[in-house]
């Protein structure tokens, strides 16, 4: 039986990716922030057939409770085979702009938090020899865009840090993957403006990561074809790419 | 995403913009938050205007899916209200319980299918669906929320079943499952040449069966008139198995006309009605075929073009029925305007704790029409006045023209509904029918 371990278990994507390892029959420990949420994801999940589904909750913004929690979801026997983040906030940039605490604190969010919560779990991993870490990351850590600067900085630390950590493990057995989702609709979306044809349904991106975490994969787009669009996105030159004002 | 939901008839077109919801914490802020008489919305499966909102926006109830507790020995399940019956029966059939009322397409919401009271091929055996559930949470803009059930709250439960989502937003239910011993339904198909046909085989068959429905060719005239395709059906015992549909076939775009038309349907309907043998044919099937052979086709509401479409579906009471019938059928038949999708069912007495609950002890019918400008002051009015004037009734989940009239005269306990409304919800359609 898989043991799957799920960091802002409430997310939609990470709740969906949990359906899954749920109709799986998999053993969930579940971290978010908000408690009465996320016992109604664990409950929802041991219906849809998890042999167990725990529940933890945690700030991701106290960074010193980190060292805690890994402790505790490390505490009890054998490691998680797969553990998936996928906390984070879109921040509002307007407000980021205006008060350099709040810009610190969503990077906090977005960024150190995540890269201090996989560099923990992987050293515990490394220990063991196995295991995946898929980091929800995104399309927007690709290139800084002027509508989300703030956001793309903090995924694009997220992105970089997976990459040198994947090279440093390797041989360790221990696995870091990278998902770079599009736009998805969600609740972290919902009050952006998007391209109806452009925007993905979280089941199928949830499917995505679960298969590309099941082939060992690297560094994912889902749906697939933001690798495309991000590597047109990449060649735009700068003095154009300022004046689309994407 | 920015283009608004429409009902399932795509007409009136009335786009809505909506305000998703998530969790069930959330419904509260939601129906505080709202600017004008807003509705919560589903699946959009509702076919007129019972799903739109007076504002224009709706409460997507939709992503909140989740089930709560789900007991596999007893059968009682508690769930969010925006999961669909399809979602349900993916959980439940495995484990050897079905719903037990099952309407025309499994991709509505919990939710939905108690504010509709919903019925299926089974109305004689199990009644509609607000029969088989237990308890719900009520959300309102004025109140705390409310546990109801049949003891608790007893008056906003039988206002809520079959409410129209005017009385609260339901946050998630609890229903009762039966049990069944397959995945598959042994059914037998058999023609029959007249009307006076159906109502003999429909006799003799509900009795034995547990689902009963019949497929009418609206087109037929004279001595056809009323020639049908009778399908009866059973849950298949342990060692029958069947396999489920493969590949879902969805239509991609709207096509600017309609592709339904009284050319196509009569070239459709006589060779659908001749593949069917008279003497009766029995066969295995699995269950989504079989209660929802149009599930199998992805949108296909748009198979009627940008104009979208709408249905009549009455019910008539049982002693002047087969008369009725006829009279609605030589009318459709006369003025060429109508769709293959043409349903004849039985219902029967069994009562519902819903208000405003569709069936009566009779006979439903229920036509598909390509949206038309002479469909609103021609034909539909016509079949509304002998509806009415046989003391039948029309189905508001598919309706988008009855009159106020004809409304308050066949459900008189709208006034109840009205008094328990909640002041922030109000739809088009209750608009329409209420004053």
């Amino acid at each position: 039986m898989k043991r799957i371990l799920v960091i802002g278990a409430t997310s939609l994507i990470a709740s969906q990716c949990a359906r899954i390892w749920a109709s799986q029959h998999a053993d969930l420990v579940l971290v978010a922030r908000n408690a009465g949420r996320l016992q109604s994801v664990a409950d929802d999940l041991l219906a849809r057939g998890a042999r167990s589904a725990a529940c933890l909750t945690f700030e991701a913004s106290d960074l010193p409770s980190h060292t805690e929690l890994v402790q505790s979801l490390f505490a009890g026997g054998a490691p998680p085979d797969i553990i998936l983040l996928a906390h984070g906030e879109l921040p509002d940039e307007a407000a980021c702009d205006a008060d350099p605490a709040h810009a610190a604190r969503q990077f906090t969010v977005n960024a150190t938090s995540t890269i201090a919560l996989v560099a923990a779990i992987a050293s515990q991993l490394k220990q063991h020899g196995k295991g995946t870490i898929a980091v929800v990351s995104s399309v927007a850590g690709d290139r800084g865009r002027a509508s989300n600067a703030h956001y793309g900085a903090a995924k694009a630390a997220v992105t970089v840090f997976c990459d040198g950590l994947r090279a440093r493990l390797r041989h360790t057995g221990v696995h870091i993957m990278t998902v770079k989702p599009g736009m998805v609709a969600t609740p972290m979306t919902a009050g952006l403006t998007m391209p109806g044809w452009l925007v993905a349904d979280p089941a199928r991106v949830a499917r995505d990561i679960c298969h590309a975490i099941d082939r060992r994969r690297a560094v994912i787009y889902t749906p697939w074809w933001w690798r495309w669009i991000m590597r047109v996105i990449r060649l735009v030159p700068e003095p154009l790419f300022v004046r689309l004002r994407l | 995403m920015t283009r608004g939901l429409l009902s399932w008839g795509r007409y009136p077109a009335r786009p809505q913009q909506t305000r998703p919801v998530h969790w069930r914490d959330d419904i509260r802020t939601a129906l505080q938050t709202t600017s004008g008489p807003t509705l919560p919305f589903g699946n959009g499966r509702a076919y007129g205007d019972s799903c739109l909102a007076v504002s224009g926006q709706v409460i997507h109830m939709r992503p909140a899916d989740r089930i709560i507790a789900a007991d596999w020995t007893t059968g009682i399940m508690r769930a969010e209200a925006g999961i669909t019956l399809a979602e349900i029966l993916e959980h439940a059939v495995p484990r050897g319980w079905f719903l037990p009322v099952v309407p025309g397409t499994s991709h509505v919401t919990l939710g939905g299918a108690i504010a509709n009271d919903v019925h299926g091929k089974n109305h004689h055996r199990r009644g509609t669906f607000g029969c088989h559930v237990r308890a719900f949470e009520l959300v309102r803009s004025d109140a705390e929320p409310l546990v109801c059930s049949d003891k608790a709250h007893g008056d906003i439960f039988r206002a809520t079943i079959g409410g129209l989502g005017l009385t609260g937003i339901i946050s998630w239910a609890e229903i009762a499952l039966m049990p069944v011993a397959s995945v598959a339904v042994e059914t037998v198909t058999q023609r029959f040449d007249t009307l006076d046909d159906f109502f003999i085989l429909a006799e003799q068959r509900d009795s034995a069966h547990e689902y009963g429905v019949a497929w009418i060719d609206c087109m037929a005239t004279g001595r056809q008139r009323g020639r049908g395709i009778y399908i009866a059906a059973d849950h298949a015992a342990a060692s029958a198995c069947a396999t489920p549909p493969a590949h879902r076939f969805s239509i991609p775009f709207t096509p600017p006309v309609s592709l339904v038309n009284s050319l196509t349907t009569r070239i459709f309907n006589p060779v659908y009605w001749r593949r069917a043998s008279p003497a009766g044919t029995r066969e295995t099937v699995h269950h989504v075929p079989f209660f929802q052979p149009l599930d199998g086709i992805g949108n296909w509401n748009r198979l009627y073009g940008r104009q979208g479409f709408q249905q009549f579906q009455c019910v008539v009471p049982d002693k002047t029925a087969p008369g009725v019938i006829a009279n609605l059928l030589d009318t459709v038949a006369s003025t060429g305007l109508a769709s293959p999708l043409t349903v004849l069912k039985r219902c029967s007495d069994i009562a519902s704790p819903g208000l405003l609950s569709f069936p009566m002890k009779g006979v439903s019918l229920a036509i598909d029409f390509p949206q038309s400008p002479g469909l609103a002051t021609g034909l539909l009015p016509r079949l509304d006045a002998i509806v009415h004037a046989a003391g039948g009734r029309l189905y508001p989940a598919k309706d988008a023209h009855m009159s106020a009239a004809h409304f308050q005269a066949a459900y008189p306990g709208w006034k109840t509904l009205e008094h328990h409304r909640d002041p922030a919800l109000k739809s088009r359609f209750w608009e329409r029918v209420s004053t």
